[in-house]
């Protein structure tokens, strides 16, 4: 039995460094290759020594397909592709292509320039890893070697998001990536055919929450910072560069168009400048709304956002202010922070989550008096909101995704064990399909039951249907006669005009159609019954090609009987 | 070749002369001339054509031309022969199959005589493309013969043998023509010597054969299955409850266009069987059919292809059968995080309000998951209704999104519980991404808003809306607060101050606020009560400064508080003595906003106007009476010649014009008998002018005086019959009976001035034409018209046929003065049109400036009230003062549709002319345009094969245009450009 292979070198039972091996039908694929963001030694990277302990990767990968730009998908692509070594294909959608050596350069910078760390990937390697990259579109079937494709679907989640069909023949495996069934802001809702692969390996981030309507929240947020400004507060919404970013931004600015709103609202520049200008360019990729427009106005070109320089954070008046990082626990965001945080008339919005012992997480719980590094303390008056933004499918999202797809087993990765044993239970529970939950480095093998196709001669279709009958069911088998031919790698179905058997089915069809009027029989020992009268068909094995038709008929049946050696002496007609 | 040349030649110039006929009124003996020209060129072309491409060509040739009726048979025989005896090309036996269709669909001609031969041509024929379309074509003419029974019959076993092919096409002619001409009352007789083997039953009924294909292996024919058993449904046919299961099965196809067809089927079935019951597989529960397929249909709610998800979620909206407890499943969606029971922030908002800390600031964790779940019991999987609207309103789609505002509405409309539910679902659709779905969930939250009240949150989610920069949106809103029903006097001062945000924000949204203030003191006289002296800013013990009057927000806050005095008396105790100065010139200035109030002591607007407008449907009741009884006075009158019936009519218009004005809801009614009745004085008065005795040199005045009470009468006519909606078929007549005799009066003065009969002879002619006109157009109601003008030219018509003008001439003078006073049945509702514009207002003294030879764009706001079709009537003229007129029809989405008989015009119209030295004036004004063949009453069009024998041209067609609205000016100055 053919079976398919599945082992996460990250991702599995875990968030983070995302990296699975697929093996399927000969082909070994690799999906994602990222790093793990909670780890700054070797665990960081996956484990690439599972592959080969030595050597290159090139000879045991068929290719590398990457899901979309986030770190924890594509951190460690420079690293294996350049200091492990590999030389075959990348597989990326466009913008994930553009985006992603942007983000790779500015994790290596943190690195090795801020951290001081060696034995990185440098630049140059991040070049030329790059230039390892076929880009792919969307629905686009693309053909790895002879029976390896891979097709990318839609997946929301951020830009140029992909999930990714991988085919072999008739086996199929479906990688889901991150992905989001709700549409945002600025980008769609994934959406995949009924393809029902063998395999379906998708995320399950929040495999244990059902979320609120996305609307409520946008709502809220928007109320918030209305209120704020219009009261002359300032409103700092800390923001990691890509991502929600811009969803926050499409929905400030809109927000601001429709309320005629005159409040300024900057973007802490650096990264976020050039992402911009690629959310501009993929503009196929963004949400219906955004698609619709932009031949008026492309919403990316914001009318109201401008860049921030840090003098204006002292300016009088109301304004907004996005800057990085996140979580409040350097740069930027967080000398605005300390700038505003005296007066209770702004306002510090979260849209994230924020890790423990970071400035963002203490806020968020309350703290009213902080320390700065070590010295002063500052006292906290402005008032905190947090909103939570997230692109992930929550669990029903995930249910509705694998009944868009009809997969025939589940494995889940990309989340905590433990809530994948609740979405696991569900899953079997509710689609009757079986679901697996691999750690990292365990193998699951799942066995696959592919249908062989077979070319069948035009000729023998035709008879086939000439011999009439229903019409050939898709659900039911049908048995028929023939010569199956196996070469190179092709399967013929052929139309044998030299068995015996066909011979008399042959004639006892024209039989039927010219005698209308009296009985005609086929048996089963291989005779054709005219009323009383006896065809046989027989032949030698010497020359199977000369066929020896024996008519017996009694004297009562004279007539008939030479009616039919004459009639069958003629031949029969060329249809049959 | 030459010959066939010339004969195509021939033929050509006679069908140019067909289509000049219905203009020059040749005689109609020359055309029968062209008659067999028509399929003897196509056989000759036919014969010609040497190979198929050629025989294509001349077919495609003849496709583009018109084929009389009388021709048809004689070209589709041409087209059969050729089919059965040359043909061996497809592509040539279809245009032939497709052209014998087309044929068939011609205007009087009946295509029974060729069915056998379309028939018989099935049997030979071995192209599956040329089959389908024979079928196609045998549809066609199935559908152009409904009624004989025979050839039905056999068009159904003809669908029925083919229905076996293995080509789609075929199967999905066959099964459109079982859907188009299937009888259920009539079992199909499948013959049972058919080749088909198949055997069972010999008769089967066309839904069973139907849905054998409903599990076809091509998507396609799954599709026509379905689509043709809908047909039968459209028919008339009721579908059988058994294809209910099959149904809900295709709703798992893989192909969209079966899972829409099936959705469309299911609620089909879901109408039908409301009540039936079903049992719910795998347990032993049974529901009704309706919950079943409501179930079913909300589940496609959430489907793969958004075209089916805009369907389900139409077709919800209609399913009023629903119980409710699956109902307000669709809005229900149990949320959890990490496994634990969380609360919506709708319940979340709910209970901060209920606790009475509403708008406290959110913390962290606010919504912090509380109980653990059972996670046996949490059903990921939407089980039948769960939540399909949720779904809906969250999708990408805006399409689906707006179907399912729909769906909701209309669910809510039937439901005030389930409105009650979807009203924060529908709130938070006021913050939609596209502008589209934002107003929708808007006029759907008005249209609901009886069942339901706000909330002091939820209000001040709708009223955040206010400062949208769309006025659309804005007015939308304001026409919303209008209908709702808010909780507590804070929620009043909540919408009061917003509102007049909204103004300083807007300044142009003036009218609409007040006006939706208006509503809100009306609805809530109680709550504005304790708001009063707040509002208007009074103190016990000091007097305040008197606010200015000119203010809109201190008029808008007036507004409310007026309205809601109307039906709290006690609150006038409150006003200060400015206040009582503001009523009486608000009262004045601004009627419609600012109701009749009772104030104690203060008789400033005692007598006339309280009486008329006081209590209001008795009013309304004795005003009718008195319109009723005026012109039960009038209609004493026998003929208006007699002494004192014109200072009777005289008092009697003046009555009614006043009448008019009192009372609103008459008033269309009393203009329109008012001037129907002028109209009479006028014609009456023409006639009596001495005229008549005194040679015609001396009555040169008296001549232009009667001329310009015609003109005015025919002017009057139009006005009557396009100006008001509502009339009969009865009060059409009578004023085209007016505007008979006025043009009757109108040839008497011609010929009496005109020397020479020539002159007359057209214009007699065309009288003659509209009497005739007139009969056939009012025969019904000829029988009112004794003793009239009309009836007695009736009775001599055949002579005025005959006579010669100045006979005529004489006919008519004698009858219209002996013709009697026609009496008018008064109408039960009329509306005269009308329009207001409201902008440019005409104040403003800055010119618009810009330079000569550009263009200035003018923003035009006007409301329209009972105009019929103000799409294609309504009309902006531009007068310039140099007596240039420009008229610029309004693209038609420029008209909205706030209510029921009241259109708003919000155009911009572009203004442009030469350079002036100074700023001047110009016009703008509405205009109704009407042309008088497209009155309510004018017969159908003949079809274009009748024109050929037909009547003369009913009536020249006369188009013209009536003032809408008085004329607003503009100042503008175009300026020379700058080198």
């Amino acid at each position: 039995m053919p079976e398919i292979k599945v082992t996460p070198l990250g991702a599995g039972q875990d968030v983070g460094r995302s990296c699975i091996l697929v093996s399927i039908g000969g082909k070994n694929i690799m999906l994602d290759c990222g790093m793990h963001m909670g780890y700054n030694d070797d665990r960081r990277f996956p484990d690439f020594s599972y592959i080969t302990q030595n050597g290159r990767l090139t000879e045991f990968l068929d290719c590398v397909i990457i899901s979309h730009f986030h770190l924890d998908h594509c951190g460690a692509l420079p690293y294996m592709s350049e200091m492990v070594g590999y030389d075959g294909p990348i597989y990326m959608t466009h913008p994930t292509k553009a985006i992603c050596p942007i983000l790779l350069e500015d994790f290596r910078k943190i690195t090795v320039d801020k951290k001081g760390e060696t034995n990185f990937f440098t630049s140059q390697m991040i070049k030329d890893c790059m230039k390892k990259v076929v880009p792919i579109n969307l629905h686009q079937t693309v053909q790895v070697d002879d029976e390896l494709e891979i097709k990318a679907y839609y997946a929301g989640h951020v830009l140029g998001a992909a999930m990714v069909q991988i085919k072999v023949g008739a086996e199929s495996v479906v990688y889901t990536g991150d992905y989001n069934m709700t549409p945002d802001r600025h980008l769609g809702a994934a959406w995949i055919d009924k393809c029902r692969p063998d395999i379906l390996i998708t995320e399950s981030t929040y495999a244990t929450t059902i979320r609120d309507s996305k609307r409520c929240r946008e709502r809220d947020f928007l109320k918030k910072v209305h209120e704020t400004v219009e009261r002359g507060g300032k409103v700092l919404i800390p923001v990691f560069a890509l991502g929600r970013a811009q969803e926050l931004c499409i929905l400030l600015e809109t927000f601001w168009e429709r309320m005629n709103l005159k409040a300024p609202i900057y973007f802490s520049t650096g990264l976020t400048e050039k992402a911009n200008h690629y959310y501009k360019l993929f503009i196929t990729w963004t949400n219906q709304k955004i698609r619709k427009t932009f031949v008026q106005r492309n919403m990316f070109e914001f009318k109201h956002i401008k860049a921030f320089d840090r003098t204006y954070a002292d300016n009088p008046g109301p304004m907004v202010v996005f800057a990085t990082p996140g979580m409040l626990h350097a740069g930027q965001s967080l000398q605005i922070f300390k700038k505003w945080a005296g007066n209770e008339k702004n306002m510090v919005i979260m849209p994230g989550y924020c890790v423990q012992g970071t400035i963002g997480h203490k806020i968020l719980n309350g703290q009213k008096k902080l320390e700065i590094e070590g010295r002063a303390t500052l006292e906290v008056k402005l008032q905190v909101e947090y909103m939570s933004f997230s692109a992930h499918a929550d669990a029903k999202g995930i249910m509705q995704l694998i009944r868009m797809a009809e997969p025939r087993n589940i494995l889940l990765v990309h989340g905590e064990a433990k809530k994948m044993e609740f979405l696991k239970d569900k899953i079997e529970q509710e689609f009757n399909v079986s679901c697996f939950m691999p750690a990292n480095g365990e193998t699951t093998t799942v066995e696959t039951n592919p249908s062989v196709p077979v070319d069948i001669s035009l000729n023998l279709l035709k008879r086939e249907m000439a011999l009439g009958g229903p019409l050939p069911d898709p659900k039911k088998p049908r048995t028929m006669h023939g010569t199956l031919i196996m070469k190179d790698n092709s399967l013929r179905l052929l139309q044998d005009p030299h068995s015996d058997a066909d011979t008399l089915t042959r004639i006892y069809t024209h039989l039927k159609s010219v005698l209308k009027a009296y009985t005609i029989q086929h048996l089963p020992d291989g005779t054709v019954m005219v009323e009383s009268i006896v065809i046989k068909v027989s032949s030698t094995a010497e020359e199977p090609n000369i066929k020896v038709i024996l008519l017996s008929w009694s004297y009562q049946d004279e007539e008939l009987g030479s009616f039919l050696s004459t009639l069958l002496k003629k031949g029969l007609p060329a249809g049959l | 070749m030459m010959a066939a040349h010339l004969k195509k030649r021939v033929y050509e110039e006679f069908s140019k002369v067909v289509q000049q006929h219905p203009l020059e009124e040749v005689p109609a003996k020359k055309l029968r001339l062209t008659k067999p020209s028509k399929s003897a060129a196509l056989h000759l072309d036919l014969c010609k054509a040497t190979n198929p491409t050629d025989a294509l060509q001349y077919l495609l040739q003849f496709a583009r031309k018109t084929v009389e009726a009388e021709s048809v048979e004689g070209v589709a025989r041409i087209l059969l022969e050729h089919y059965y005896k040359q043909e061996t090309d497809t592509s040539v036996r279809l245009k032939i199959a497709s052209l014998l269709g087309l044929l068939s669909k011609t205007q009087g001609f009946s295509p029974d005589c060729i069915v056998d031969d379309a028939i018989s041509t099935l049997n030979n024929e071995k192209s599956h493309q040329v089959l389908a379309q024979l079928l196609d074509t045998l549809l066609v003419i199935g559908t152009q013969l409904p009624d004989s029974v025979a050839i039905t019959q056999r068009l159904i076993e003809v669908a029925c043998k083919h229905l076996s092919d293995t080509y789609f096409g075929v199967r999905n002619k066959c099964l459109q023509l079982l859907g188009c001409l299937g009888t259920v009352d009539k079992p199909l007789t499948k013959e049972s010597d058919a080749t088909t083997g198949t055997s069972g039953a010999p008769t089967r009924d066309v839904q069973s054969v139907i849905s054998d294909y409903f599990a076809d292996q091509d998507p396609r024919v799954r599709t026509a299955a379905i689509k043709a058993m809908l047909q039968l449904h459209d028919r008339g046919m009721k579908l059988q409850q058994t294809i209910y299961n099959q149904a809900c099965k295709l709703l798992n196809d893989d192909y969209e266009q079966v899972r829409s067809a099936a959705v469309q089927m299911v609620w089909v079935l879901s109408q039908l069987y409301a009540e039936s019951i079903v049992p719910i597989p795998s347990s032993n529960e049974e529901i009704r059919l309706v919950d079943d397929s409501f179930g079913k249909i909300c589940h496609m709610v959430s489907d793969g292809s958004w075209v089916v998800r805009v369907q389900a979620a139409k077709l919800l909206g209609s399913m009023l059968q629903v119980s409710p407890h699956f109902l307000e499943q669709t809005l229900d969606k149990k949320l959890m995080s990490d496994l634990r029971r969380k609360r919506t922030a709708h319940e979340r908002a709910k209970e901060l309000y209920a606790s009475g800390e509403f708008s406290s600031g959110r913390r962290w964790a606010d919504d912090a998951p509380k109980e653990k779940v059972d996670t046996s019991g949490v059903n990921l999987i939407d089980s039948g209704a769960c939540g399909a609207f949720v779904h809906g309103l969250e999708d990408e789609m805006y399409e689906v999104r707006t179907a399912s505002v729909e769906a909701l509405c209309l669910l809510a409309q039937s439901s005030a519980s389930f409105a009650e539910k979807c009203l924060d679902f529908l709130v938070d659709m006021f913050n939609d991404e596209i502008e589209e779905v934002r107003l929708q969930s808007i006029h759907a939250l008005r249209q609901i808003s009886i069942h339901i009240t706000l909330r002091e949150d939820q209000l001040d989610t709708v009223l955040a809306v206010l400062e949208d920069s769309s006025r659309d949106i804005r007015e939308a809103l304001h026409e919303l607060l209008c209908y709702t029903n808010v909780s507590t006097k804070e929620c009043i001062q909540l919408a009061l101050l917003e509102l007049l945000k909204n103004l300083t924000k807007y300044p142009t949204d003036r009218n609409s606020v007040w006006k939706c203030l208006k509503f809100l003191g009306v609805r809530h006289p109680t709550l504005v009560l304790p708001l009063v002296p707040e509002l208007l800013s009074t103190h016990p013990y000091f007097d305040t400064p008197e606010p200015d009057m000119d203010d809109p927000a201190y008029i808008a806050v007036l507004v409310l508080v007026f309205n809601a005095a109307k039906s709290c008396p006690t609150m006038s105790a409150l006003f200060s003595d400015h206040t009582f100065r503001h009523y009486a010139y608000l009262r004045d200035s601004l009627s419609h906003l600012v109701p009749q109030l009772r104030l104690p002591g203060k008789k400033l607007t005692s007598g006339l106007g309280s009486e008329a407008c006081g209590p209001g449907s008795g009013s309304v009741e004795s005003a009718r009476l008195f319109l009723q009884d005026s012109l039960a006075h009038v209609s004493m009158l026998q003929s208006l010649e007699a002494p004192g019936a014109q200072d009777l009519l005289d008092f009697t218009i003046r009555d009614l014009q006043r009448l008019g004005e009192l009372q609103t809801e008459l008033a269309g009614s009393a203009d329109f008998c008012a001037t129907y009745l002028r109209c009479q004085l006028l014609l009456t008065k023409a006639l009596q002018e001495k005229l008549w005795n005194i040679a015609v040199p001396l009555c040169l005045k008296q001549n232009a005086m009667a001329s310009a009470a015609v003109k005015q009468i025919l002017e009057e006519t139009y006005k009557l019959e396009f100006l008001y909606s509502g009339l009969e078929t009865r009060q059409v007549a009578t004023i085209h009976h007016v505007r008979l005799q006025a043009k009757a009066l109108q040839l008497v003065l011609t010929a009496r001035t005109k020397r020479g009969v020539d002159p007359l002879i057209g214009i007699s002619e065309k009288f003659i034409q509209e009497v005739e006109s007139f009969q056939r157009l009012f025969m019904s109601e000829l029988p009112h018209f004794q003793e009239s003008f009309v009836e007695k030219l009736l009775e001599v018509m055949p002579r005025l046929v005959a006579c010669k003008p100045l006979d005529l001439v004489k006919i008519l003078q004698t009858t219209l003065r002996q013709s009697g006073f026609l009496h008018l049945k008064i109408p039960e509702q009329i509306h005269r049109a009308s329009a207001t514009i409201i902008e440019p207002t005409g104040e403003s003294d800055n010119p618009l400036r810009f330079t000569t030879g550009l263009v200035v764009a003018l923003d035009i706001d006007a409301t329209l009230e009972h105009v019929q079709e103000p799409q294609n009537t309504v009309k902006v003229q531009v007068l310039y003062p140099d007596g240039q007129a420009h008229i610029i029809h309004p693209k038609p989405g420029d008209f909205r549709h706030p209510g029921p008989g009241r259109v708003r015009l919000i155009t911009q119209v572009y203004l442009s002319h030469s350079a002036w030295t100074e700023p001047c004036q110009i016009e703008v004004r509405l205009l109704l345009a009407y042309s008088s063949s497209t009155s309510k009453l004018s017969s159908p069009k003949p079809a274009w094969n009748e024109s050929t024998e037909g009547l003369p041209q009913t009536e020249s067609s006369i188009e013209g245009t009536i003032p809408l609205s008085k004329p607003v000016k503009v100042f503008i100055m175009p300026k020379l450009a700058r080198r």
